[in-house]
């Protein structure tokens, strides 16, 4: 599945043990999309 | 090099504080009677203690033994499962409430008559926190009449038992500050008790250090001591050294969130190693807020709530006997600032590189001990198998540097790792369970290397987006 990110905003969410939040917002910013809230969950 | 020369875990029974687990105070707010609704999945003792996970906790149980067991494990009890183990013990909640009040300094926490006497009884005659062993006694129990009146006027947190009846009640320890109210006090105790019996089940081996030689304590626990111009400001360690009659010893918090006890390790092993001190402890008690975390999960899936027992853990690290496994301080694994975030990059840093630095691969680690989270307690509640979701990821790095096949994934991650067996309590959870067992392994057993890695979620305090994480070999001595 691809998705176009290029002037959306995104909240990335992310986990601890699985992809942190800055990874995602990294990803997701370099795909051209402006991160406006970066978080990652712990569920332990 | 400095060695891992004892250790101890021990776990605490408590289902009646489940229901002061910060996740059920929260979710349970609305409910009038907390108790009532959690009753139908609180187990008694004899479950508990019997639960195959728990009986990993202190050692009575290999991680092998475990792997082989038919689940859910909350449903095939081990057969002959005892109180105590190689490690430690799993204390019933009318000792333990007992031990809790014998760590309260300020008369704070006030059982009842009943519950008092009962648990003084059973306590002095505990063989290494009776009354021999030189610790405050239990105090007398207060009328019901009281309790009554201290929760009523002076916000005194009432510690209910599973049957609905009152066990006691925590006084808050300033009536204006948020810091040392009933509730946070009682974690507080929970987390020293915990700790202390750790401690002082280390100090009661054949062959142990004596109390009055313990120099230097360490404690590792998560919770926030302090007052309200200083939350947090610790000292655990040092009540903790002066309960277990450390007389001669000092000691300091170390805090990295699930990551403080592989910090507070690595440190010890450092004073060891500078000559500062010849033997110094790392103790952490365990986390009352995270009873019940995961509690919904259980009930919508009608098992019991696993996640009724504190726990708390003791360290000897010591200069080298020539028997008791090197700890490694020449492979320390680090997440440093500019490490990244993404899984790979944290996995290289923790692992691949402290042991290319010392020349060795993934394959000569005959175990890594990484989140020991008993998956029974998580997947319920929709966490998935931590434990499992690690190991598979160490076994793609293995993959990514060609140690491996692709389809030696499931075999690495059956022969290299464990299932998790450890409660949810945070720092914990976070790699130490395996350490008794590393132990012998490393001295009676097979085992020539192992791997301990714990993560901390710095991120949670809102003061980074970092991750931790930090990692320690330890190897067969000679």
């Amino acid at each position: 599945m691809s998705m176009e990110l290029r002037g959306k905003k995104v909240i990335a969410l992310g986990e601890r043990d699985g992809v942190p939040g800055p990874a995602v917002a990294e990803c997701a910013s370099r795909a051209g999309a402006e991160v406006v809230l970066t978080l990652t969950a712990c569920y332990v | 090099m400095p060695v891992i020369r004892a250790v101890s875990l021990v776990l605490a029974h408590v289902p009646s504080l489940v229901r002061l687990g910060s996740k059920p105070l929260r979710a349970l707010r609305e409910v009038e009677q907390p108790i009532d609704y959690l009753r139908p999945y609180l187990r008694d003792w004899g479950a508990a203690c019997a639960y195959a996970p728990n009986q990993v906790f202190i050692g009575n149980v290999g991680v092998d033994d475990l792997a082989a067991r038919p689940t859910p494990w909350h449903r095939h009890p081990v057969a002959d499962a005892g109180r105590f183990g190689p490690d430690g013990e799993i204390m019933p909640e009318d000792e333990f409430l007992g031990l809790l009040a014998a760590c309260d300094g300020f008369d704070l926490l006030a059982l009842t008559g009943e519950v008092a006497d009962r648990a003084r009884s059973t306590l002095d005659a505990h063989p290494v926190v009776g009354r021999e062993s030189g610790r405050p006694a239990v105090p007398a129990g207060v009328a019901t009449a009281v309790l009554d009146q201290r929760i009523a006027r002076h916000r005194a947190v009432p510690l209910v038992g599973g049957d609905g009846r009152l066990l006691g009640a925590m006084l808050p320890g300033h009536e204006d500050d948020d810091t040392l109210t009933g509730q946070v006090l009682l974690e507080n105790l929970a987390c020293k008790a915990t700790a202390a019996l750790a401690l002082r089940h280390l100090l009661a081996r054949p062959g142990a250090i004596a109390a009055t030689d313990v120099r230097y304590v360490i404690n590792c626990g998560e919770e926030a001591v302090g007052d309200r111009y200083q939350r947090g400001g610790g000292n655990v360690a040092k009540a903790v050294a002066e309960w277990t009659g450390c007389a001669r010893a000092t000691g300091s918090d170390v805090k990295a969130f699930c990551s403080g006890p592989m910090h507070a390790l690595m440190l010890a092993g450092a004073l060891v190693r500078a000559a500062l001190y010849d033997d110094v402890v790392v103790v952490a008690g365990g986390s009352l807020a995270k009873l019940g975390m995961k509690f919904q999960g259980h009930v919508k899936h009608a098992m019991p709530i696993v996640e009724d027992v504190l726990a708390g853990f003791a360290v000897h690290v010591a200069r080298d006997d020539g028997v008791s496994p090197v700890l490694r301080l020449d492979a320390i694994g680090r997440h440093e600032v500019g490490s990244g975030s993404a899984p790979l990059a944290v996995m290289k840093a923790l692992y691949s590189e402290p042991l290319a630095r010392v020349g060795l691969t993934l394959l000569d680690v005959d175990r890594f001990s990484l989140e020991l989270h008993n998956p029974e307690a998580t997947e319920p509640a929709g966490s998935g198998n931590v434990p499992l979701n690690n190991y598979r990821t160490l076994a793609s790095l293995a993959v990514v540097q060609k140690l491996i096949a692709r389809e030696g994934i499931d075999d690495f991650v059956r022969t290299r790792g464990m299932p998790g067996f450890s409660p949810t309590q945070g720092h914990i959870a976070s790699a130490i369970p395996y350490l008794g067992h590393a132990r012998r392994g490393l001295t009676e057993g097979r085992l020539t290397r192992t791997m301990f890695a714990g993560k901390g979620s710095l991120f949670l305090g809102r003061m980074t987006q970092l991750p931790d994480g930090l990692s320690l070999v330890l190897e067969r001595n000679g």
